[in-house]
């Protein structure tokens, strides 16, 4: 671990009693849901993380329990260090603290997890699809949203998929 | 359609007639500006200097549906440019064609997911399909030239709606 980036997680562990976990260079901290926005604030106001790199999320299901982890990589311009921040949230109905007063960056990346992922964010301004058309239903990076909706077409199912693909019409 | 609404079968002057029209339509067809995605690169270099495609007509291409009578639509067409591209179709006066170039455009190319239709057919009627992944330019000439082909076996009673 870097040695700048020791205190802070010294810091951050005392404060939320948040476990850590490394990766080669990178450092995990899992946070709870309702401590995230105060240790977003925590880190940006006293520890210099101005720059919210990346906010996406994973889906671990079915292998782990709390099904999805968000995830938020801090970055620190002044010190030079990266920093991952994660919240495991369960399956059904995911409810996180919005990080839009924090970083503004946050909104439409929120916009983006509920559209891919369905996780909710609590006192988003704006809480709305960004990239599927209005109206689809489900959520399509779940794990358990189907891949792809037509089969690959060879000559034997040729005919198959002929019937029952939705042709357009004048 | 008014000339195949008014005329009927009436033999050796339709014929003429129908080629007269084909050849007419054949000869300066302007195609929309409908490229989405790489294969519009392809699109691009096809009107341009080397591989000429004013030779066969298409002088230059349209941006306006008004004005158009081809529409190629080059690259790949995700679930919310769909009701658009329909759109844009029906604003097309008749008569029109479309070709579906490139993988994409015909059947989904590489992309199986959530967000790409398997093929425009699914939105717009097709004529013509040109594969490839982008299709050369002459690939593409070959697919305008099979819209030709097809113009040019037109036959009044098949138009006439009445």
């Amino acid at each position: 671990m870097d040695k700048l980036l020791e205190p802070i997680i010294k810091a951050l562990q005392e404060k939320f009693g948040s476990t850590l976990e490394e990766f080669r260079a990178e450092v995990h901290v899992f946070v709870k849901a309702e401590q995230i926005v105060e240790a977003l604030i925590l880190l940006r106001d006293e520890h210099q993380f101005e720059l919210l790199s990346a906010m996406t999320a994973s889906d671990y299901w079915p292998q782990q329990s709390p099904r999805f982890h968000v995830i938020y990589q801090l970055s620190s311009l002044a010190k030079n260090v990266t920093l991952q921040l994660r919240v495991p949230v369960n399956g059904d109905q995911p409810k996180v603290p919005t990080a839009t007063r924090v970083y503004d960056v946050a909104n439409w990346r929120e916009r983006e997890l509920l559209d891919m992922f369905g996780i909710e964010f609590e006192g988003h301004p704006d809480p709305r699809r960004i990239l599927m058309p209005e109206g689809t239903e489900g959520h399509p990076l779940r794990k358990d949203f189907p891949l792809g909706y037509e089969e690959p077409q060879f000559t034997f199912n040729y005919e198959d998929i002929d019937l029952r693909k939705p042709y357009a019409k004048e | 359609m008014g000339v195949e609404q008014k005329l009927g079968n009436m033999g050796m002057v339709t014929t003429s007639l129908e080629t007269a029209v084909n050849w007419a339509r054949t000869g300066a067809m302007w195609p929309m500006l409908f490229g989405l995605a790489c294969c519009a690169i392809e699109m691009m270099s096809a009107q341009a200097s080397d591989y000429d495609m004013s030779r066969f007509g298409m002088e230059l291409m349209r941006a306006s549906p008004r004005q158009s009578d081809l529409m190629i639509v080059a690259g790949r067409v995700s679930k919310k440019m769909g009701p658009v591209l329909r759109r844009l179709y029906d604003q097309m006066p008749e008569p029109k064609w479309v070709i579906a170039m490139g993988d994409c455009a015909s059947c989904g190319g590489v992309f199986n997911n959530y967000a790409i239709y398997q093929g425009v057919d699914e939105v717009v009627p097709v004529d013509v399909y040109v594969a490839g992944c982008p299709p050369r330019p002459e690939a593409l000439i070959h697919g305008v030239l099979t819209v030709y082909e097809k113009v040019k076996a037109e036959k009044f009673k098949d138009l006439a709606k009445s």
